[in-house]
């Protein structure tokens, strides 16, 4: 499908230049380490009680270190009106949008991946015991942060305040997906099975996907083209 | 003639406020339209809503029969605007070869090779725009937009700060393009560049449409005569 | 003509709620279980319906402003937004002060209490994005585009919260008034005064829309000016 390979091409080439810069990556991976060692005053970093809220602590350092990326997203098309540029082409505002979510969610994914790591070592947290559940809950959750992420970089790109309102506007809305998540990270954490409650919210997951990925795509004009 | 551009009645406001006031202008297939106007006039607003960038609240605009957000549309413009429309973290090669992939063109790491060595940028592919002088950014933008080889290209001051060597290259590049009967619509203050390659003439004052009509050898003569017959600014 | 239309109905919801404000404080006795403060219901139930009403109404009037374009749908859509906001914080206010009296706490994490909050900071988001905008139409239509975003996601949160609060294993408070039917009376004075808040907020709505658009014709008369 042509929109997905353009889709692909713009998250290719957000990619291609974050490997050369490694602005964002850099920034979100440091400062989630930060975070992180900052909780660990807040809290008793051995006790059992931590590892009950461990999945609380880690989707609130993703979330923060997402902002870091999402601000740089749109931000990097700014300089020599590149925006312009690819609105005006062959790329459709929905492909565009697409195609940031794929990057913020590859560039997230490697910071959480990092973030776990950290965060098994600081707070004696065996996350791995169920990978590929944890992985896919992962992949799940940060694509909706991904997509909303995408959606209001874009929106605030033009914006005086760029950095301030976007981490205002879109943690509210990640509420739902953020609980889903946490309680989800809960249970793999505690290696308890995922019952009839941990599946609930991940229909929750599924549904926030589906919803703001097809909102996206029904906005993306509205919001791109202003 | 089949109208590679049609508008017809445009409004464009900014909240209540007519940026562009009941515009009608149809350019040819194949015509060369310098657009004319002092700053403010209104030029930038119509390309960009011309090039799909900037949407309109009444009346309606056609770029090659369609609408300027279609994907036809889009697909065979060429916008070249204030900015040079490259990353400045990519090399030239890997710039042309994102925007020839996007373009649908095949081959897109081949066409981007060929179109650097035309504008001369050769032994610069694998450099960063980074390190770029502002002549080679200029000749890459160029690259950047005739790549595709647009139907309707448009230019927003094209001319403007532009070297001798990209003033000429842009002159060569422009004149190839009509000669394979492409439509080019360039705004600009250098009356007398654009007036030597230009068919037709529209002169934009106050969001308004104050003349529209073919290129005549009295303003190649006098290039400010628009400005004194057509608008109340007197002598430009 | 509007303008008198407006007064009238200001006119009309203070004499209704000076009305109810006497017969809530007067005439209705005490209930059972709670005491004095079981009357903070008559203003915590009618803000948080009017908020809500005001949120999905904000949400037509977003998504007919992207379909037409006319900008009275912008200037309704951010009014009644910015009225909603309001009387959801009075909602969570009142909410707060009936949890004082009756737990000893100032804040419960009840399911309804916690969405409200929630609802308050996405459409504070929403009011914040207006204020950073300042061309009116791209103000229009990226508020326009958030606020469905917004309106939607309430939906989610508003089910997220309770199932969270709900069925989470752990203590859960609720407000209620202390179970069994509501006696008539009350019920007749709860739609009376919900009536006095409806009119109040649609008071409130026309008199900011008016001022949404003397602030648009403002700016195009500033662009006015500087274009000459």
């Amino acid at each position: 499908m042509k929109s997905l390979a353009q889709a692909l091409s713009v998250a290719r080439k957000d990619l291609a230049i974050e490997l050369r810069t490694k602005e964002s990556i850099n920034a979100a991976g440091a400062f989630a380490v930060v975070i992180l060692l900052l909780f660990s005053f807040a809290f008793d970093p051995g006790a059992d009680a931590t590892r009950e809220i461990g999945g609380g602590l880690l989707w609130l350092v993703f979330a923060f270190a997402g902002a870091l990326i999402f601000n740089r997203g749109f931000a990097r098309e700014l300089p020599n009106d590149c925006l312009d540029t690819l609105l005006s082409s062959a790329v459709s505002g929905a492909s565009l949008l697409l195609g940031k979510s794929f990057a913020n969610l590859l560039m997230l994914l490697a910071v959480e991946f990092l973030s776990l790591f950290v965060f098994g070592i600081f707070y004696d947290v065996r996350w791995w015991l169920r990978p590929l559940e944890l992985a896919a809950l992962c992949v799940l959750a940060t694509w909706g942060i991904s997509v909303i992420g995408a959606v209001f970089g874009a929106l605030t790109v033009n914006l005086r305040l760029r950095e301030l309102m976007l981490p205002v506007i879109i943690y509210p809305l990640l509420i739902p997906l953020l609980i889903a998540a946490i309680e989800i990270t809960n249970a793999l954490f505690s290696n308890r099975p995922l019952g009839s409650y941990e599946l609930l919210w991940g229909r929750v997951l599924l549904v926030f996907d589906i919803v703001f990925t097809a909102l996206a795509m029904a906005l993306a004009e509205t919001i791109l083209v202003n | 003639m089949p109208q590679a551009i049609e508008l017809d009645r445009l409004w464009k406001f900014y909240g209540d406020y007519p940026a562009l006031r009941d515009l009608s202008l149809n350019i040819a297939q194949g015509a060369c339209c310098a657009l004319l106007g002092r700053n403010g006039a209104g030029k930038t607003t119509l390309l960009r809503i011309l090039a799909g960038l900037s949407p309109f609240q009444r009346g309606t605009v056609r770029v090659c029969g369609e609408s300027p957000r279609s994907e036809k549309a889009r697909r065979l413009n060429g916008f070249l605007g204030h900015g040079i429309g490259v990353y400045e973290d990519l090399s030239g090669l890997e710039n042309l070869t994102f925007f020839a992939r996007v373009a649908g063109i095949e081959r897109p790491a081949s066409a981007s090779a060929h179109w650097l060595e035309r504008v001369g940028l050769a032994r610069a592919a694998s450099m960063p725009v980074r390190q770029f002088s502002r002549g080679m950014r200029q000749r890459l933008a160029l690259a950047r937009a005739f790549l595709h080889a647009p139907s309707v290209l448009l230019l927003d001051e094209p001319f403007t700060a532009l070297d001798d060597r990209a003033i000429a290259m842009l002159t060569e590049l422009l004149t190839e393009a009509r000669r394979r009967g492409a439509t080019l619509v360039l705004s600009t203050h250098q009356l007398r560049e654009a007036l030597a390659i230009a068919s037709h003439v529209a002169l934009i004052e106050n969001g308004r449409l104050c003349y529209a009509g073919e290129r005549t050898g009295d303003m190649l003569e006098d290039p400010a005569l628009l400005y004194r017959l057509y608008t109340k600014l007197g002598a430009a | 003509m509007r303008d008198k239309f407006v007064v009238a109905l200001a006119v009309a919801a203070g004499v209704l709620l000076a009305f109810n404000l006497y017969r809530i404080f007067l005439v209705l006795p005490d209930e059972a279980l709670q005491g004095a403060i079981y009357r903070i219901i008559f203003f915590h139930v009618p803000a948080a319906i009017t908020g809500m009403i005001g949120y999905f109404a904000a949400l037509l009037l977003s998504l007919a402003y992207l379909s037409f374009g006319n900008f009275r749908y912008d200037s309704l859509a951010a009014s009644v937004v910015e009225v909603s906001v309001v009387f959801s914080v009075v909602n969570i206010v009142t909410g707060s002060i009936w949890a004082r009296v009756i737990w000893g706490i100032w804040w419960t994490w009840d399911y309804r209490l916690t969405s409200a909050l929630v609802c308050v900071l996405i459409f504070s988001g929403y009011l914040m994005l207006r204020r950073a905008i300042d061309e009116p139409t791209q103000r229009a239509r990226l508020s326009a585009a958030l606020c469905v975003f917004g309106c939607i996601d309430v939906v989610i949160v508003w089910k997220s919260i309770e199932w969270f609060r709900t069925q989470h294993p752990g203590p859960v408070l609720s407000i209620r008034t202390g179970g069994g039917r509501i006696d008539p009376a009350m019920e007749q004075m709860l739609y009376l005064n919900f009536a006095a808040i409806l009119m109040i907020a649609i008071a409130l709505v026309l008199i900011r829309t008016r001022q949404e658009a003397t602030a648009r014709e403002i700016d195009s008369l500033r662009r006015i000016a500087n274009a000459a």
